[in-house]
Order: C-alpha cells, then structure tokens, then sequence
C-alpha cells in the first residue's frame, strides 16, 4: 500500500498521520479512544467543528442546519473510521475542489488570521471524538424529515 | 424610482417572486435574499436607520471645511443633479495615482486637494454618511462600471483575490457567493454577496458600514487576515465585485442582517 505521512512540525498540536491509497487514515490520531458524547458536542460548537454551518445532522435542538454540504444522517453506514478520518483531517486529498476546510492541517493555508496561524482548527483528540460520533449516525430516516422543515 | 413591494409572479428564480430591477438576469441583488421584514424597512425611508446617516451626508455637502472655506455644494452645487449616477460608475480608474479611486476615496481627494481638510476616516459618521449621501443620488440607476482599458488590470487582481482561498477555513469568496447562493449557511441564506446597497444598515451591526467593512468581516469569519479600509486589495475587489453586479440598481442606502 502507497503511504504519505502528513507534514510533522514542531509543538504540541503538530498534525502527524498517515494517508493510505490515497483514500484512508486507518490508525486513529490519538491512544485515547474517541468520545462520540464529546464529539457530537465538537461538531456543534461554533468555535470548533460548526459542521452544522455546513450539514444537516440528527440534532434536533439546534436551529438552522446548514445546506452547502451533503446531509450526514447514515454516514457512520457509508464509511469506516479511517475513511472518516481521513474526511475530517484533509477533504482535499479526496476532492481539490471541496468547500470543506481541513480541520487537523496547518500547511498550504494563505493569510491565515494572526493568532490562527500554524493551528489546527481541532485537536487530535477531538478529530477521534467527532469519528465515534459520526460512526453512531446508522439511520438515513431522519435526512428528509429535516430537508422538509 | 423602484417598487416598493415586488409582486408576486412566477419566475425563473425558486422564488415566485417577481423582484423586478432587483433582479436582471441571473444577477441578484441582496436585496432579494432578505426577509420581508428586511426589504421592508429598506424600502420605507421613515424607518430605514440608516436615513440619519443621509441627513448627516446633507449637512456636511452644505458645510464649509477646510483652509479653502469650502463646501461641496461651492463646487459641485445640487448634489441631486452634479452626482446622479456618479456612484454607477466608481470605482474608476483614476490617472494621477495610476490605480483605483472608489467614491470614498474621491471624497477624501476632494478634502485634500480642493478644501485643504484632514480626509475623513473610514467607518466615522462624517464618511458613511457623506457616502450614502453622493451614492443615494444615483438610487435606481443601473451599476455601469468599466473594466476597459488601464482599469482591466485592476479587475483581474480583484478577480483573483475573489477566487483564492484564504485563511485557516480555506475558502475564496466563491465557495459562498458563486458555489452556494441561495443555500443556508447556518441561519444565513447565501447571496451572490453584491456591492449595490452600500453603504449598508446592518442589524447585526446596528449601524451603517462600508463595503470594506463587510469585505473585513468575510475575511475574518474564516480565520483570514484581513486587509485595511481602501487598500489597494480591496480597492481592486470592489471593482470586480461591483462589475459582477452590472445592471443591477444601486440602492444606498439598503438594510441587511
Ligand atoms: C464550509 C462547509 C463545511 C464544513 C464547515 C464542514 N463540511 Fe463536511 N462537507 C462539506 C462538503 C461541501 C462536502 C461534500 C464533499 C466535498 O465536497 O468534499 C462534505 C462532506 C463531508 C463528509 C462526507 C459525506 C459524504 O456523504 O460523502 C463528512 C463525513 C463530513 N463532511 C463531515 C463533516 C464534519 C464532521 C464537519 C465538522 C467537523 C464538517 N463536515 C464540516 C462541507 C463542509
Ligand atoms: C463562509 C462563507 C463566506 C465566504 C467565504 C465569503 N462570504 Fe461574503 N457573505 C457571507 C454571508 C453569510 C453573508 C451575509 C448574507 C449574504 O448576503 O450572503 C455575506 C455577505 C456578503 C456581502 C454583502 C451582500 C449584501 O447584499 O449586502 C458582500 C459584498 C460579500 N459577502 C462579499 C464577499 C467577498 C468579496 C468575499 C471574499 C473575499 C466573501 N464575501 C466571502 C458568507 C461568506
Ligand atoms: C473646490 C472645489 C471642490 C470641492 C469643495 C469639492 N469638490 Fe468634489 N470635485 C472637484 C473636482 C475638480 C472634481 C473632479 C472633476 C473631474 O475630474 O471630472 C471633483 C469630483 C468629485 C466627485 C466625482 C465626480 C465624477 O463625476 O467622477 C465626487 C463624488 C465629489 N467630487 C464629491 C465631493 C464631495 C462629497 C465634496 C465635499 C466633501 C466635494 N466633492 C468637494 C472639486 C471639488
């Protein structure tokens, strides 16, 4: 199997993995076993994931689901953890042409804000936590209830 | 002079709306991606806020400034008649400087050069208002600015700043503007994010501000640097944002959320 390692910088947050075929992340990002109750916290919060800007997603407690990007009841059905990984750490390795930002890369970025720059939008453990959450999403049902509302 | 209330019609648009000079063409103001409410208090000057900053834009054409003793009105005299459809035209491509000059910076040019006083700083009343003032006498007419000539340049630098991708978010004014117009972003429904309303009232802002400022804000609402009031960057991007909204009615002052 074809192996890149991502770019490995200096400092704590340092993002260092390893993309397979060009499709894949299989080694988790962290020891620590992702937390899919912490992780459906992440991608709520408008400071970190904010996947919601973006996504429709099974929450009902938030308002206003965004629509640029596709809907992700059942993804956890769709792909593998590593396949996610890889979607949550760098989309472009897969579309160079995604709206998505890559939340665990530092490099090839362009007048990145001061105070932002060389950081990473989530930490390692976070990236893990929003795996085991999204891997919990089995159930396609809801998608069209929440497109009809 | 525009319809206050569009009527409603079946149209091209997934609106039933027919939104009349707002909307030539595929070319949409943002006029026509706010709510009724929104549209409503634009359209209606008692309640549009920012008619205040008019009055303040009235005052200072009348008010003498400067070692010259001054006004506008000295030299341009009814700004109904010297300045309608002046601001279909900005930004131009301005030959002393050899690059663009917006109508802010026209202004500030008139203050030094003419009336010898200190230019007004952008995103001060004095300047949002004596803005929406000399933009608001070309209201209705059609955005008709020109990217022939030395100005093409300029243009093609504004139109490579729209399509790169910036900031830690990574994204170019077109994944929003172009990709995505008319989808929710979160609570915000995307539109083409044209330059024919400012100065804008923004309730969010609860204030009026100039397209610079919403340029600053759209860089900074995805971790991007953003560049200074009248720099050159965003000089050259209001050209190109402004020229994609050509034919579209200016409409200073407009209110938004
Ligand atoms: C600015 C918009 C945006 C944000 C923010 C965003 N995404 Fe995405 N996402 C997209 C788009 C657009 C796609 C479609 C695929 C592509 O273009 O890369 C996508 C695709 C995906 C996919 C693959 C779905 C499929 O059916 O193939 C997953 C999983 C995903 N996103 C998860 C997330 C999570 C989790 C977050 C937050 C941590 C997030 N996204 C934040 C825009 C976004
Ligand atoms: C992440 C999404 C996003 C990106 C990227 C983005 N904008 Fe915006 N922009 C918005 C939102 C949301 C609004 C408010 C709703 C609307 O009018 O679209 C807005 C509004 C605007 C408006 C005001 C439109 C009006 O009618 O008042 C302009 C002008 C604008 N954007 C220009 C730009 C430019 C130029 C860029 C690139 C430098 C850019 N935007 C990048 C999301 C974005
Ligand atoms: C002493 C004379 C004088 C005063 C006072 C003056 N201007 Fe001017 N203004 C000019 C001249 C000269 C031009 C350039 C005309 C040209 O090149 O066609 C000009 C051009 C302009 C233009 C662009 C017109 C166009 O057709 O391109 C605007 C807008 C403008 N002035 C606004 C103002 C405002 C607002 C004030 C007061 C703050 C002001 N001016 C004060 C002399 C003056």
């Amino acid at each position: 199997a074809a192996a890149t390692t991502g770019p490995a910088t200096a400092g704590d947050s340092a993002p260092e993995y390893t993309v397979v075929d060009g499709y894949t992340i299989p080694e988790p990002l962290t020891e620590t076993p992702g937390d899919p109750v912490m992780g459906r916290k992440w991608v709520i919060n408008r400071k970190l994931g904010n996947c919601l800007s973006c996504h429709q997603m099974p929450i009902p407690e938030e308002q206003f689901h965004g629509e640029t990007g596709p809907a992700l009841y059942g993804v956890g059905d769709l792909y593998d953890a590593g396949e996610l990984r890889l979607r949550m750490v760098d989309p472009k390795v897969l579309n160079p042409y995604s709206m998505m930002p890559a939340f665990y890369k530092t490099e090839g970025l362009h007048r990145v804000r001061t105070g932002f720059e060389g950081k990473t939008i989530l930490n390692a453990q976070q990236v893990e936590d929003i795996i085991a959450y999204l891997m919990t999403l089995k159930d396609t049902s809801g998608a069209r209830a929440a497109a009809d509302n | 002079m525009l319809a206050a209330t569009p009527a409603l019609a079946a149209d091209g648009d997934s609106t039933r709306i027919d939104w009349g000079p707002y909307k030539v063409g595929d070319v949409r103001s943002g006029y026509t991606f706010a709510g009724a409410q929104t549209r409503a208090m634009q359209d209606d000057e008692f309640q549009n806020p920012a008619f205040l900053w008019l009055e303040r834009g009235m005052d200072i054409w009348e008010t003498p400034a400067g070692q010259a003793g001054k006004a506008c009105t000295d030299c341009h005299g009814d700004a109904e008649e010297s300045m309608a459809g002046v601001a279909a035209r900005y930004p131009i491509y301005f030959e002393d400087w050899d690059k663009l000059m917006n109508i802010e910076q026209r202004i500030n040019w008139c203050r030094e050069n003419q009336m010898q006083a200190e230019p007004f700083k952008w995103e001060t009343d004095e300047m949002l208002g004596i803005t929406a003032f000399v933009k608001h006498q070309s209201k209705g007419m059609p955005v008709d600015v020109s990217i022939e000539g030395p100005a093409h340049e300029f243009w093609e630098k504004g139109k490579a700043f729209y399509e790169t991708r910036r900031g830690q978010l990574d994204l170019a004014c077109t994944h929003c503007h172009v990709d995505n117009e008319g989808n929710l972003i979160r609570a915000e429904t995307l539109s083409q994010g044209q330059a024919n309303g400012f100065p804008t009232y923004r309730l969010k802002w609860q204030t009026v501000g100039s397209l610079h400022r919403r340029f600053r804000g759209c860089n900074k609402n995805i971790r991007a640097e953003p560049y200074g009031y009248g720099s050159d960057e965003y000089t050259n991007l209001e050209l190109y944002v402004t020229w994609r909204g050509n034919g579209l009615p200016v409409e200073s002052p407009s209110v938004r959320k």
